[in-house]
């Protein structure tokens, strides 16, 4: 697809990155096809895509992660063969990944320099890092103590340091990968800032995210990827979120959930001064106390890492707590020992893990040994006391797989080959058929595309209209608002107040997470 | 994201084979290098080994021994333990069936056997059991342990044989031969019935099928049961078998019981089906073989049978060659050595550019 041929040239300085015809297939799978895109020079270039499809692969084409099966890069006009990281590094690309890539008991100064230290002695390097980062840090808001280790370091500044690391390598072109996951709304904002002053000295920025108002806010510029094309590239002002939405899924996409309103039922969970201290001795839930009704939906709001992970384990029997939890009016044993997570189910706590990845999901497992994951001691599922019955687990997957619409709807398939929104599917397929009184779920959206988004929603609410109770925990604000009942902010392992979602706002949750009360508002 | 890039006869099938292939590969230069010539030295080692019933009663025989200890490091495997103390589990086990066969007055073969099974099984296991719980509860790594339990079990071993349970006339430290009755069935009188000549003095025994028997029960366990189920997910990820309420600690346990009593077992075949008495070196290295064993064969009870006639095969034709030529036994280990290297650890070096041809050759049609 004349990839070579010179189209017209309107603009008159060589793009920063151009990509030519990359492709990429991973066996059966092609993850980049034939993609052609242009990133101008100093500019914000915002790439969307549901997950899945192939942002982060060609990300890792761009950073030599990766060799492209075909196509050419070009780096400010000249054609480069980007083989690892370090031929990235020279070509003047940094990446800021979604998980830093940082060591966590060195100093800021020994982080940046790490790499690029020169030569034997340490001490050169160190001196000219540490009046490099005095510097920018005066230019672009940025600063950060050389001095601090980066375990001590707020999620914000650890991303910082990513970008000055990237910095210190003289990239020209910075890549971000959906930076903003872990950041409160106001460090989003100081982000942005540090980018358009970045983008004002005439460096070049390409931002993948999957969420529409930052692209919208941020952007110059915007390409669009599905199913491994990339299907527009778009002047921001030029659109609008629900073009970029469309784009992103092919079709009209209801960005609202309908439901009625709730009919809260008899308590549920009962939670009173729950404390969780982690294996560090850190004191992570600080004292909740809170209920769960039947046929509510209670949402948590917060950035994440403020507990309400932990809020979920100690429930769901992962970790040991104190304090109280009443489940349908009998007490639950918190202390933890052996499989209490086995008990918690079969008093009727269903858990879909925020990381399906670690723990919700046996990755190597197929789909349908996935299905019976945690449940493997149900009656149903075994022919006797020794064996497992296979054929039945078998056939119950394929009934999962049907009503959950995964796809490919293969139960042989091992649940790692599936994209995020289907192992996602699978989990909830799992957990919710089990039927249980309370259904616990983290980030249940986390890395899933829209159209299974809206899938998965339905399926929440479905369940609570049954009556059943769900805690649902999520870092966007959206899915609180939109599934909510009743929502808690947490911040720093304590609920910071309870509101109702059609009494509240975006702004005002907000600022709870960030741990201002709801007067200074 | 490891999409799969082969089919998956070829992964288990091409890979090990074209590993092997080169490990042979260097060997011949090896043997070269020392100014003896590899192509006869192959064909020494096939007929050593291969070409009579006396060479087939003596490579079983050693496949009987990495059966088990395949096996036993297999099955730590799928729980991502790694036993390296097969060794040591195993010594305890030839005690085990020492003692069973030196002091129980057995009336028939087949009852000493079962008692063995059971002695050598339990002695195996005791002796897993104390790393396990070191790993299980006190978080001491297993590879660790087991190595230095491989020590002590080397000089238990040293200090009963020359101490205890040495016959006061003799200067070797072993034990005495065992009642006659106790002599296992060996291929030969086997195969006798069936009007099939096999050489007596190979010493591949009745073992062997109990050791084919393993191998179904292990898969069965692995794949069939809910243990087994727990076992792998274990494995697979510690975080998600913590998730689905399955006790880490139950499972290291469990798992390094069995891996403890395969490994024992294997001193039925080297003890009782061998030289009917408990010498020092009745293992010969076999717990360590297990290991390359259990990575040739990917862990998997159907892998682990070609992967053990293998090793089997490497071990007496090996033994020929250095009674034949002049190349030193040490050499066969250098063979070993570089089998191992090959199928085990140079794994990628052989799956890479095998996936890229896989790929081309989709690519193209």
């Amino acid at each position: 697809m004349g990839t070579g041929t010179p189209e017209g040239r309107q603009d008159t300085a060589a793009p920063a990155i151009e990509l030519r015809g990359v492709s990429k297939a991973f066996g059966p799978v092609q993850a980049n096809k034939n993609i052609n895109i242009r990133v101008r020079k100093g500019t914000i270039h915002g790439i969307i895509g549901e997950n899945g499809a192939g942002k982060s692969t060609l990300m890792s084409i761009l950073y030599g992660f990766y060799r492209a099966d075909a196509g050419e890069i070009l780096i400010d006009g000249t054609p480069v063969q980007i083989t690892d990281s370090l031929a990235a590094i020279r070509a003047g690309i940094g990446m800021v990944f979604q998980h830093f890539k940082l060591v966590e008991n060195f100093t800021v100064l020994e982080n940046v320099v790490l790499g690029a230290e020169g030569n034997f002695r340490l001490g050169p390097a160190l001196a000219k890092a540490r009046k490099l980062l005095a510097d920018l840090a005066r230019e672009y808001e940025m600063q950060v103590n050389p001095d601090a280790l980066i375990e001590e370091l707020s999620v914000g500044h650890q991303q910082r340091v990513e970008i000055l690391k990237a910095l210190y390598r003289e990239a020209n072109i910075l890549i971000l990968d959906e930076p903003t996951g872990v950041l409160t709304p106001a460090e989003a904002d100081h982000l942005f800032r540090i980018l358009k002053g970045l983008k004002e000295q005439g460096k070049t920025i390409v931002l993948i995210t999957h969420k529409l108002r930052e692209i919208m806010d941020v952007t110059d510029e915007v390409s669009v990827m599905r199913r491994g094309e990339m299907v527009a590239t778009l002047k921001t002002s030029e659109t609008s979120p629900t073009e970029l939405a469309e784009l992103m899924v092919g079709r009209k996409v209801l960005l609202r959930v309908d439901k009625t309103p709730a009919k809260p039922g008899a308590v549920v969970l009962q939670a009173e001064g729950l404390r969780v201290v982690d294996s560090h001795g850190v004191e992570r839930l600080r004292g909740v106390d809170f209920n769960i009704r039947a046929g509510e939906i209670l949402g948590i709001a917060g950035v994440a890492g403020n507990g309400q992970s932990e809020l979920l384990e100690v429930i769901a029997g992962m970790i040991p707590g104190t304090g109280s939890l009443t489940m349908n009016g009998k007490p639950l044993d918190l202390s933890c020992r052996h499989d209490d997570a086995r008990k918690r189910r079969l008093a009727g706590i269903g858990h879909v893990h925020e990381d399906r990845h670690r723990c919700g999901l046996v990755l190597n497992f197929m789909a349908w040994e996935n299905v019976a994951f945690g449940h493997h001691h149900a009656p149903e599922y075994n022919r006797n006391r020794l064996l497992m019955d296979n054929d039945a687990i078998r056939r119950d997957a394929r009934g999962k797989i049907e009503r959950f619409d995964v796809r490919p709807d293969n139960c042989w398939l091992t649940a790692e080959s599936f994209s995020g929104g289907n192992q996602q599917k699978i989990v909830l397929a799992r957990e919710i058929e089990r039927n249980p009184d309370l259904l616990l779920v983290g980030q249940p959206t986390r890395g899933v595309d829209i159209g299974a988004i809206e899938f998965i929603h339905q399926r929440l609410i479905s369940l609570r209209d049954e009556g059943k109770a769900i805690l649902l925990v999520s870092v966007e604000l959206d899915e609180i608002l939109s599934l909510s009942d009743r929502i808690l902010v947490m911040f720093d392992g304590r609920i910071m107040g309870e509101r109702l979602p059609d009494q509240t706002n975006a702004r005002e949750l907000g600022l709870l997470m960030a741990g201002m009360t709801g007067e200074a508002a | 994201m490891s999409a799969r890039a082969m089919p998956r006869w070829a992964d288990v099938t091409l890979v090990p084979l074209i590993s092997l292939i080169l490990a042979f590969a260097l060997s011949a230069l090896v043997i070269l290098a020392i100014g003896e010539d590899p192509v006869r030295a192959t064909q020494l080692m096939v007929t050593g080994a291969l070409g009579s019933t006396y060479g087939w009663g003596y490579t079983l025989y050693y496949t009987t021994n990495f059966l088990f200890t395949g096996l036993a490091v297999s099955i730590a495997f799928q729980a991502r333990l790694f036993n390296i103390g097969g060794e040591g589990q195993a010594m305890l086990g030839g005690l085990g069936v020492a003692l069973v066969a030196l002091f129980i007055p057995w009336p028939n073969w087949w009852m000493a056997m079962i008692a063995a099974l059971a002695a050598s099984a339990l002695a195996g296991a005791a002796w897993a059991a104390i790393p396990a719980w070191l790993q299980a509860r006190r978080g001491s790594h297993i590879v660790i342990t087991t190595i230095m339990f491989n020590f002590i079990a080397f000089s238990l071993l040293n200090y009963i044989l020359s101490h205890v349970l040495r016959p006061p006339t003799s200067m070797d430290p072993a034990t005495a031969r065992f009642d006659s009755t106790l002599r296992l069935p060996r291929l030969a009188d086997i195969l006798e019935p069936f009007g099939i000549e096999f050489s007596r003095s190979g010493p591949a025994n009745v073992t062997l099928f109990v050791a084919l028997a393993a191998c179904v029960l292990v898969w069965a366990l692995l794949w069939r049961t809910r243990l087994g189920f727990e076992i792998r997910a274990f494995g697979e990820s510690h975080p998600a078998a913590h998730y689905a309420g399955i006790s880490g600690v139950r499972i290291i346990m469990v798992a390094m019981l069995i891996s403890g009593a395969l490994a024992g077992m294997m001193a039925v075949n080297s003890v009782m089906g061998g030289p009917q008495r408990l010498v020092m070196n009745a293992v010969e290295g076999a717990g360590f073989i297990g290991i390359a064993v259990a990575l040739m064969g990917r862990s998997h009870p159907i892998g682990i049978i070609p992967a053990a006639l293998l090793f089997g095969f490497l071990f007496q034709g090996g033994s020929e060659l250095a009674i034949e030529t002049r190349i030193p036994r040490e050499m066969i280990v250098i063979i070993q050595a570089l089998v191992i290297m090959f199928t085990g650890a140079l794994d990628n070096m052989v799956r890479r550019p095998l996936e890229a041809l896989f790929l081309a050759f989709r690519g193209r049609s």
